[in-house]
Parts: C-alpha cells; sequence; structure tokens
C-alpha cells in the first residue's frame, strides 16, 4: 500500500522536500520478535510515532493497532503527534502484563 | 527510606527485602506476592517469561511507589519485579509497604499491585503445554476499533 502522507508541520529549517528524520528504535517482546531484531537505527520521512508506527507496520506486519499500544520518545511516555528529530529514541510498547 | 522499584534477574530475597523495610514508626506491614501458577484462562501454562523495557520501567515504577507515599499514610514501601524465565511456583513479583497502621498499609500494596499491572513496561510470555507460547495481551488486534487518532500516553 502506498499512500502520501501529508506532514503535520513542514521541517522549520529545511528546504529539501524529502526531508528525513533518523531515528533510533527499540523493540520488545511481540514486536522484537516479529521485527527479528531489538533494535535499529532508521531514516525515515515519519516524523510522528502516529506515521512512524504505520510505516513499521508496513514494513514488519505488526498486527497490534496503534489504539492498543503507547509510545516513548527518549525513555519518557509521549504523544502520538509529537514531532520527532533525528536523534530521537523511539520505542512502540504492546499491552502490558506484568505483576 | 528505600522507596524503590527495582527488577531483579535473580530469585527475590523476601526475607531481606522485609527486613529493609523495617521501620520504627509502623505498627504493620503488608507484602503480596505474585506467584507463577500452572494456568492461565484455561490452559496449562509450563512457565513464564518477563521482559521489560528498563528504563522506562524503572522510572514508571517508582513514580507509582512515590504516588503510595503520597496518597497514603505509609512509612515506606518496595517492589522489586523478576525478569526473565520462571516456573512454576516462583515468585514473579514482590510488594512490602510499612506503616504506622495495617489500613494504610493494605492499601497502599494493593494500590502498588494495580498500578504496576497497569502501567509498567513489562511483558509476560506463556509457554504452554505442547510447545507453543504466547505474549499476554498481545497476540490478537482489536477487531472493533479502527486505526484513527491513537490515545495520547
Amino acid at each position: 500500500m502506498i499512500s502520501t502522507l501529508k506532514s503535520p508541520d513542514p521541517a522549520p529549517s529545511s528546504s529539501n522536500t524529502a526531508s528525513t528524520v533518523s531515528l533510533h528504535l527499540q523493540y520488545f517482546a511481540v514486536f522484537r520478535e516479529q521485527a527479528g531484531k531489538s533494535d535499529e537505527t532508521i531514516d525515515t520521512r515519519a516524523n510522528t510515532p502516529t506515521l512512524l508506527y504505520a510505516e513499521l507496520q508496513r514494513r514488519y506486519g505488526f498486527k497490534l493497532i496503534g489504539a492498543q499500544l503507547k509510545v516513548a520518545v527518549n525513555n519518557t511516555f509521549c504523544d502520538w503527534h509529537q514531532l520527532l528529530k533525528s536523534g530521537d529514541r523511539v520505542t512502540f510498547i504492546p499491552p502490558v502484563a506484568g505483576g | 527510606m528505600n522507596s524503590s522499584f527495582r527488577f531483579s534477574d535473580t530469585a527475590i530475597d523476601s526475607r531481606a527485602l522485609q527486613a529493609g523495610l523495617n521501620h520504627p514508626t509502623a505498627g504493620g506491614f503488608v507484602a503480596f506476592e505474585g506467584w507463577v501458577r500452572n494456568h492461565n484462562e484455561g490452559r496449562p501454562v509450563l512457565r513464564l517469561e518477563y521482559e521489560a523495557f528498563t528504563d522506562l520501567a524503572i522510572v514508571e515504577g517508582q513514580k507509582i511507589v512515590d504516588e503510595a507515599l503520597q496518597k497514603f499514610s505509609i512509612a515506606d514501601a518496595a517492589c522489586v519485579h523478576r525478569v526473565g524465565l520462571l516456573e512454576i511456583g516462583d515468585m514473579a513479583v514482590w510488594i512490602g509497604v510499612a506503616a504506622a497502621h495495617r489500613g494504610a498499609a493494605f492499601d497502599a500494596c494493593r494500590f502498588i499491585i494495580d498500578e504496576v499491572k497497569q502501567r509498567v513496561p513489562i511483558w509476560k510470555k506463556e509457554h504452554y503445554v505442547g510447545g507453543d507460547s504466547g505474549w499476554i495481551n498481545c497476540e490478537a488486534p482489536l477487531l472493533s476499533r479502527q486505526p484513527s487518532e491513537y490515545s495520547d500516553g
């Protein structure tokens, strides 16, 4: 599925229409198994968790939907619309089951 | 004061943890132990694995213990959660609360385990008789919900 995703805000300092961010991704539990890795660094135009998760679903076939997840950026829970910047560490958090 | 949340990849020493919460103002002590049982939702379970996003889990777990200290009149509290492979009967989590009076100790202990189960990024994989396994709560998507605006936080 190819879709044109409208970026929520233009990158303020970039005149490059194909601007990407370099993100460090961490995978746990079911995501780690489905991605086949615990972490990776990617370059992507997906600059919010919402856009990024959609891209990862396409890439790895993650079956959980966003509404079931939380997201953390730089080890802090955050908003799905938060603008991501290069160097950010992003972790999608599957339904927890501690205790 | 301990007020701590931490992980352990070896067996939890509950006696040492209890001793660590001994407080001269405390007239009561309540502990909760979560044990690995041999069944879940009608399926026989052989063993469990726990995995954690440690950096965030420690921060969130510590917040929960701090919240318990704020909300309830308790002297001290601590929680230790296992990670790794656990066998039936192993202790998966230990929570202890010391308080002047038993009511607050019971209430705070209940609060901590309930919040840990809801908020801390820890995942559990069950291994079943027959060889298959599954991550709890993670196997089936919510078919009734469309991926539109995802909830925050």
